[in-house]
């Protein structure tokens, strides 16, 4: 292990601003995105504290209702669009999709640029609707609201739209790169299970991005020129509305998680030093949860008049595809046992997600069961879930992949044991915030609500403080992360003592990603068979 | 009747909500022993299984095919019966039992108004009568809102462009909140109302004193009274402005041009059909958006309307007046 930064880094060759802006390699790219998410991150995380400090107690507290709307609306749009979608596969998967089949770079470096400068003017876009009078409707543009509101709809949706593309090129992109640019010997069963979300992720972003681009030109064109296709004054129909935008929207919620059930096999395997258990079962379930779930939208409309005859099938669907992704909870477990598990930060990371995404799993079930889901729907039990799938399941899998990464991308290491503090402050803060939100559902307590009956207050106060919780940990760690940058310990190739391709190239990896083409030998997980001291020297046996 | 407490449920006040509530018990010992045995499972390996020297072999164990079987068989066992447990109470939400008194739930931004079959009407609370199953006819009159009340377990979208039914039975007296569950705008949080559960006797008095035909009243205070009872208000200003429909003032003796060419005189022939036919005749400028009131509005109160409607053109001295408010 060396103690200086290589010289060849991808970082600093070629340098200048111009080479980052025209850079077509992959990992600079990554870089990029993960500057433009972690910026939308924080936008959308001070419009959280916004909203949480509106409802410490009941009636106004900030805000007039409008504004309280609008930042609700902002605070949804801002985390779907612009942060939760493209966090995972585009900022990290950009970086180490290709690092982890020993490939050059993506399939079409150029059109990777391409798809971040599209998602910098959908970004431009969506933000710009902000200052120019911010959007009321809700994330989800329900019609005929949106197409009578006054606000910003047309500005935030055509934003919204534009990111679209972005996604679905990174998806091609994406797809293509597995199917042509594996190293020779990285047979597809010898692709690391990030490999496997990633490429299922991809399948979803283009059949089903291009849904929601229609969908939002559709309100649009409803909004400038009253064609008539939603508005029920001209023979439209609202609930249409519906069906089309959750015909993309529920496959997205996959485009959220499977990614990061992907690092999650990673940082399980490589922190329990552990061959992963289950290996096909997770990889095809990946992809049979990517097409089947297409057909479970009609579990958001439960109560919005659709036949009884469809919510049944659509309850049944939605219980069909929830089984593979409790499974992969007990693949994570049995990976686990006879391991040598460590406490690395990004272990915590993984441990706090098989709690928390346990419990957005579990609640998920309350939420497909037909009589219960009426009682719940649109209240704050619906907001409990979705944030326990989202942010403990997608954002603790997001945290656990950048501080895993974080030496290999940058070359440097961060505290440890700030790390560590700050993951365990998260945990308690994220559970202190949204826990009490199931029990405010479940007492009745309606979303999007800008004041409510005295009754919830104390369980309102205490999300709020838990908020603030949040808010330290997150503090403590950007401060520990940038400050790694300049006083962070030199890591070496492979801190970790990771089987994966990604560890055998330097920290941070050329512009090249690989001095030469590596030749595949082994699984990314044959910790039976090896362990990283040997890889280096090629011991593998091949044959998983 | 008893209802089942939980820990997180308010108490049930309908019929429909032990099911609900022994569904929901259910899913939480169910969830809860899941949630302890995952959790259990990463504590125990967690300790015992520590790292705790320079790095050796770990055992390959790929895959056991019985332990699997396992756990992909008992939860699809669980989710079935949830499944069935939860489409059968769901059934019970949607099928109105046959001899339900029928409420029609009009929407509004930003209120909820009621119309009993007695002609009665009420805004923002419902008041029913215990032990009998009422069936709710909702709308909208702009866009969607949900009726939801967390106590009776029901919770139903008001659509602008069809019905949508749901039904309840509340076995005993007492009050409810009654929310909006969908959002609707600025005072969306504001959309609450009450159901008020009374006996028989109180709901036959409360249905007099409320239909009362405006005994003691002129016609035209107690056509005021039904501008806003029956929601005209919500469309047709009394003071000039047009909303959704052409306002009230100076509207009575003047000539209006219609939708499709033609010019109307408004008398109280024509005022007597928009209510009851509002799509016959469209002022030129408007959507045809007005609901009918056929069936909801009594002889006598057409009357009154009427009376209202002639008292906001003054028809010499309209000038300068104020518009009488209600
Ligand atoms: C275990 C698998 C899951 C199940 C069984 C499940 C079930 C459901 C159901 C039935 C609803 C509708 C609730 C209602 O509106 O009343 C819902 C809402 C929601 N879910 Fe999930 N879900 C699962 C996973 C996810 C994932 C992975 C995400 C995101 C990463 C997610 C995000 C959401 C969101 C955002 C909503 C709220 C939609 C809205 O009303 O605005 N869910 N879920
Ligand atoms: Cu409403």
């Amino acid at each position: 292990m060396d103690n200086q930064p290589p010289v060849h880094s991808y970082l600093r060759e070629p340098s200048g601003l111009k080479s980052w802006l025209l850079t077509r390699d992959h990992k600079r790219i990554g870089v990029l995105y993960l500057i433009g998410i972690m910026t939308a991150f924080v936008i959308g995380g001070v419009l959280a504290l916004m909203i949480r400090l509106e409802l410490l107690r009941p009636g106004p507290t900030l805000f007039t209702p409008d504004t309280y709307n609008k930042i609700f609306t902002l605070h949804g749009a801002v985390m779907i669009f612009l942060f939760i979608i493209p966090s995972i596969p585009a900022a990290l998967g950009n970086f180490v999709l290709p690092l982890l089949i020993g490939a050059k770079d993506v399939a079409f470096p150029r059109l990777n640029l391409a798809s971040w400068y599209i998602y910098v003017v959908g970004t431009v876009v969506a933000l710009y609707s902000i200052f120019a009078g911010a959007v009321d409707t809700g994330w989800t543009f329900y019609t005929p609201y949106s197409t009578q509101s006054t606000t910003t709809v047309t500005a935030m949706t055509l934003g919204a739209f534009i990111l679209g593309f972005s996604s679905i090129l990174t998806g091609l992109n994406f797809i293509v790169t597995v199917h042509k640019l594996r190293a020779p010997g990285m047979t597809w069963f010898r692709m690391p299970l990030m490999v496997w979300a990633l490429y299922a992720t991809a399948v979803i972003q283009i059949l089903a991005t291009p849904v929601l681009g229609i969908t939002l030109v559709l309100l649009i064109l409803e909004r400038l020129f009253g064609i008539g296709i939603f508005d029920p004054a001209m023979g439209g129909d609202p609930v249409l509305y519906q069906h089309f935008f959750w015909f993309y929207s529920h496959p997205a919620v996959y485009i959220m998680i499977l990614p990061g059930m992907g690092i999650i096999s990673e940082l399980i395997s490589t922190f329990s030093r552990k061959t992963i258990f289950g290996y096909r079962f997770i990889a095809f379930s990946s992809v049979a949860i990517a097409l089947l779930g297409f057909l479970v939208w009609g579990h958001h409309m439960f109560v919005s008049g659709q036949s009884e005859l469809a919510s049944m099938v659509f309850s049944a669907l939605t219980f069909l595809v929830a089984i593979p992704s409790g499974i992969k909870i007990f693949n994570w477990l049995a990976t686990m046992y006879k391991g040598q598990i460590s406490f690395t930060t990004p272990m915590l990371y993984a441990l706090s997600f098989l709690c928390t995404f346990t419990v957005g799993g579990l609640t998920g079930i309350f939420l497909g069961t037909l009589s219960v889901d009426v009682h719940l729907h649109d209240t704050y039990f619906v907001v409990a879930h979705f944030h326990y799938v989202m942010v403990g399941g997608t954002v603790m899998a997001l945290l656990g992949g950048v501080h895993y990464w974080w030496p290999k991308m940058f070359g440097r290491m961060y505290s440890e044991f700030w790390g560590r503090i700050a993951a365990i402050i998260i945990f308690v803060g994220f559970n202190l915030t949204f826990f009490p939100q199931f029990v405010l559902g479940s007492q009745g307590m309606p979303r999007r609500y800008f004041d409510y009956i005295p009754e919830y207050h104390s369980l309102h106060a205490t999300s709020t403080v838990g908020s603030w919780v949040m808010t330290i940990g997150f503090l403590i760690m950007a401060a520990y992360l940038i400050r790694s940058f300049s006083h962070g310990a030199i890591p070496g190739d492979n801190p970790w003592g990771s089987l994966s391709l990604e560890w055998t190239t330097t920290s941070p990896p050329p512009t090249e990603n690989f001095a030469v083409t590596p030749q595949i030998t082994h699984g990314p997980y044959d910790y039976d068979q090896m362990t990283a001291a040997s890889t280096l020297a090629r011991h593998g046996t091949g044959a998983r | 009747m008893d209802t089942t407490r939980t820990l997180f449920l308010p108490p049930g006040g309908s019929t429909v909500a032990p099911e609900v509530d022994a569904l929901f018990n259910f899913l939480v010992y169910v969830a809860i022993a899941f949630f302890v045995l995952i959790m259990t499972m990463v504590i125990v390996f967690a300790v015992r299984y520590r790292r705790r020297g320079p790095q050796v072999l770990t055992p390959g164990i790929s895959h056991n095919t019985a332990l699997e079987m396992t756990w992909i068989t008992i939860p699809l066992i669980l989710v079935g019966i949830v499944f069935v447990w939860g489409f059968r109470g769901y059934l019970k939400q949607s099928v109105v039992p046959k001899d339900a008194l029928e409420v029609r739930v009009t929407g509004q931004k930003w209120f909820w108004s009621f119309a009993y079959p007695e002609g009665a009407t009420s805004i923002n609370e419902l008041v029913v009568p215990a032990g009998k199953p009422i069936k709710l006819l909702l709308s909208s009159q702009d866009v969607i809102h949900s009726f939801y009340v967390p106590d009776f377990r029901i919770k139903r979208d008001a659509l602008p462009n069809r019905y949508t039914i749901t039904w309840f039975e509340a076995p005993r007296p007492g009050n409810h909140h009654l929310f909006c569950a969908e959002y609707c705008g600025t005072k969306h949080s504001a959309m609450i109302g009450t159901v008020r559960v009374v006996s028989d006797r109180e709901y036959q008095q409360w249905l007099e004193s409320t239909s009362a035909s405006g005994t003691g009243m002129s016609a035209v205070d107690f056509g005021a009274k039904l501008y806003v009872s029956k929601t005209c208000n919500s469309c047709h200003s009394n003071d000039g402005r047009a909303m959704n429909g052409p306002t009230f003032r100076n509207l009575y003796g003047h000539d209006v041009e219609m939708t499709g060419g033609g010019r109307v005189i408004v008398d109280e022939n024509y005022l007597r059909e928009s209510i009851l036919d509002p799509r016959a005749k469209v002022v030129a400028g408007y959507q045809p958006i007005m609901p009918t009131f056929q069936g909801l509005i009594k002889t006598h109160e057409m009357d009154a309307l009427i009376a209202y409607i002639k008292s906001l053109s003054p028809t010499k001295e309209d000038d300068g007046q104020p518009a009488p408010r209600p």
